[in-house]
């Protein structure tokens, strides 16, 4: 993962870019918020506190609006990553199970990472593919229909990747 | 350049003409449901055997959003301009497009996958918002064109005051589809009647409700009805300005709908002057970020300013004080999408369609334990039972139908005994659900209601905003009293303190988030009493 300096320059730039192009416009912080996680993987403080500066806003600002939200990471992800919907269709069709099925396997919580940083396991409230439930997105493709087994499948063909 | 009705025409005409050759049409859905299962793929697949046939000039292949039947996806259709008759292919899978080819190539039709489209799924439902939808390319806005897209904008552009686009909407009886059922043409008025500088048109497509995706469907079915609906409020209202609101976990609408700006704006269609009006309307999107609190109007509205999306106290209502302290209208994306039609077709035609109360029709995503789940429009007025055993082919597996529920995490459950409920605003608030957005969610025999209100109460919950008292406190209490009936550890006491609380939530917070919050649990204590009762243990 590259989440050590060195290469981290670039990605500032980067940053720095998209906040230009929205005009470092305190009203647009949630886009900037989006643009930096697209480009880092997560928020971290030293990048929230670059936003904060560049904006002009104070960082307690900016730290209270990426907490506010659940789609902003404050934490890296691990290589591979899997989101089991909870939205009441999937959850209706066993959802939970799989994914008590995965927190016991992996022995971490929704929400965590392995120590290995293999896996993060996370959470979505709808994915918007109902018809399809129980859904959980592998890598970001998602899978419908899934039994708890076969969502165990699927998780370890991930990782064997 | 696009600068008059007349041009707009000659652009359908021409697009038109040119596909009038190509006879054959091979429609891909690649809506989220065909999506997750590979059609992109079989659509690269197709693609490329058209190539190869060097069949190109007579047949083409189109990626298309929703159809409908999302349960059977990955669906594709076929349809011959000439004859008109097109034939829907289900669950198609790569080993199938050799003969699917084959069955263009000679006119021999392909005889399994084969999905029936007079069954009830598709006969039963009256589309208006949806009748674009799996059959227009939503990439390209001349395909939207050749579909008279547009043609409304730039004909009341040219023959209509805005009072008379207000008139016709109030006439309609149009209500707001984001759940409240406000009426659209009042609250067009008010915010038309305000003198100021600046005013601006909010498209809610942030789509809270875990369980449905009738939005999302819209928005990457047909994006450019959307803006039109929106620029004809813009107009309507006096507003040069729009913001489409989205869920950032969304990223098929997202790009469909970004698409969409930069072609109509291309045209002309958006932009300063249009069609040579004074009339200028420019469309932004911003992306939510996975909080259902957002959907709220005044939340999504400090949202879009980049704050925490804390919701405040009404009034100062929105057509006053709304986005950078504007006047300001917020629609739901069904909403907007209903906008066309109405002034295509007339008032009268619009309200013709459904109940005295509520006209014109509802999208529902119909899911959970139901054989054809998927998108369906109907008029309103359609009764449960038809939409759960026409529409919805009935439950699965022989189990018996327990209850649904509508409205998500703000609605309330529905029993069997009242399937004959003509579903429209009032008749579901009378039974103690809401309409809400649009999800039913079908729950058969083996469902655990009890366990469903707590599903719905810990949602609200981690949602709450935190910002009053009743809510943030409320729910959590809420959800530690449901833990106990789930455990069967409750005392009859709990039971009292559950119905009480509910109350106290529901009347004293401050948004619509807690002030519903304590719907599920009412709902379900009125019609499965016995399962709480279930949870009270004896010692
Ligand atoms: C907690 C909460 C969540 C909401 N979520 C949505 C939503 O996701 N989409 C939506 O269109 N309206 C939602 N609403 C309703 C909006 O506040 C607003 O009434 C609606 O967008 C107005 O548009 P309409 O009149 O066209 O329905 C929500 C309301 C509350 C209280
Ligand atoms: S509830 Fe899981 S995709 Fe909608």
């Amino acid at each position: 993962m590259q989440t050590q300096l060195g290469s981290s320059d670039d990605r500032y730039k980067l940053l720095e870019k998209s906040m230009k192009k929205l005009g470092y416009d305190k009203n647009a912080l949630i886009e900037i918020l989006h643009s930096a996680q697209e480009t880092f993987g997560y928020l971290d403080k030293e990048t929230l506190k670059f936003i904060a500066k560049r904006t002009k806003s104070p960082y307690s600002k900016v730290y209270g609006v990426a907490t506010f939200y659940h789609y902003f990471r404050l934490k890296p992800k691990g290589l591979h990553n899997a989101v089991v919907c909870l939205g009441t269709a999937c959850y209706i069709k066993g959802a939970d199970k799989i994914l008590t099925s995965f927190e016991e396997k992996f022995e971490i919580k929704v929400g965590a990472t392995t120590r290995d940083e293999l896996l993060s396991l996370l959470s979505a409230r709808c994915v918007g593919s109902c018809s399809l439930a129980p859904v959980v997105l592998f890598d970001n493709k998602p899978k419908g229909n899934l039994t708890t087994e076969e969502a165990m499948q699927k998780m370890q063909e991930m990782l064997n990747d | 350049m696009i600068n008059s009705l007349e041009e707009l025409e000659a652009l359908a005409n021409t697009k038109r003409c040119n596909e009038q050759n190509c006879q054959e049409e091979l429609r891909v859905c690649v809506g989220s449901s065909c999506a997750s299962l590979g059609s992109e793929n079989l659509k690269e697949i197709l693609d490329a055997a058209i190539k190869e046939n060097d069949i190109s000039d007579a047949c083409r292949v189109k990626a298309v959003g929703c159809n409908g039947l999302c349960a059977k996806a990955p669906l594709i259709s076929h349809c011959n301009r000439a004859t008109k008759i097109s034939i829907l292919y289900e669950e198609v899978e790569e080993a199938d497009l050799d003969e699917l080819i084959q069955s263009v190539l000679n006119a021999a039709p392909v005889t399994h996958k084969h999905c029936d489209i007079t069954q009830d799924f598709f006969a039963a439902q009256t589309k208006i918002v949806l009748e674009n939808a799996g059959i227009i390319d939503p990439d390209d806005i001349e395909d939207y064109i050749a579909h008279d897209g547009y043609k409304t904008l730039f004909e009341t552009l040219e023959n209509k005051l805005p009072n008379e686009v207000i008139e016709e909407i109030k006439k309609s009886g149009l209500r707001g589809r984001g759940g409240g059922g406000f009426y659209t043409g009042l609250k067009w008025e008010s915010v038309a009647k305000v003198q100021s500088e600046q005013k601006y048109i909010i498209c809610n497509g942030d789509e809270g409700d875990p369980g449905a995706f009738m939005d999302r469907a819209l928005m990457e079915a047909d994006p450019h009805r959307i803006l039109e609906g929106m620029a004809l409020a813009g107009y309507a209202c006096g507003a040069d300005k729009g913001y489409i609101y989205v869920r950032a976990e969304y990223p098929i609408a997202v790009e469909k709908l970004t698409r969409a700006i930069k072609q109509a704006k291309k045209l002309g269609i958006l932009g300063e002057n249009i069609a040579h009006s004074n009339f200028s309307f420019n469309v932004e999107i911003r992306l939510g970020a996975g909080a259902f609190v957002c959907g709220e109007a005044t939340a999504l509205i400090t949202s879009i300013e980049g704050n925490r999306g804390n919701p405040r106290q009404k009034p100062p209502h929105l057509s006053d004080y709304g986005l950078f302290g504007q006047p300001t209208v917020l629609n739901n994306v069904e909403t907007l999408a209903n906008i066309v039609p109405i002034l295509k077709r007339g008032a009268q035609w619009f309200k013709s369609i459904g109940t005295a109360s509520s006209s014109g029709t509802k999208v529902f995503a119909l899911t959970g334990h139901i054989q054809n789940s998927g998108l369906v429009e109907v008029a309103m007025g359609t009764t449960l039972r038809t939409l759960i055993y026409k529409i919805g082919g009935g439950i699965p597996h022989g189990k018996k139908f327990k209850a649904i529920q509508t409205g998500g995490p703000s609605g309330g459950c529905i029993p069997e005994s009242l399937l004959d409920l003509e579903v429209d605003y009032e008749s579901l608030k009378k039974v103690g659900s809401i309409m809400g957005s649009g999800g039913m969610i079908v729950m058969d025999e083996d469902a655990n209601m009890v366990e469903l209100a707590r599903f719905f109460m810990d949602f609200c919950k981690s949602e709450s905003c935190g910002k009053c008292t009743p809510c943030r406190v409320g729910t959590v209490q809420l959800t530690e009293l449901l833990d106990k009936f789930v455990h069967k550890k409750a005392t009859k006491k709990d039971l009292e303190l559950l119905q009480n609380l509910s109350h106290v939530v529901k009347d004293t917070s401050l948004c619509g988030l807690g002030q519903s919050a304590p719907n599920p649990v009412l709902s379900t204590l009125k019609y499965f009493e016995n399962e709480y009762l279930e949870g009270i243990s004896n010692d």
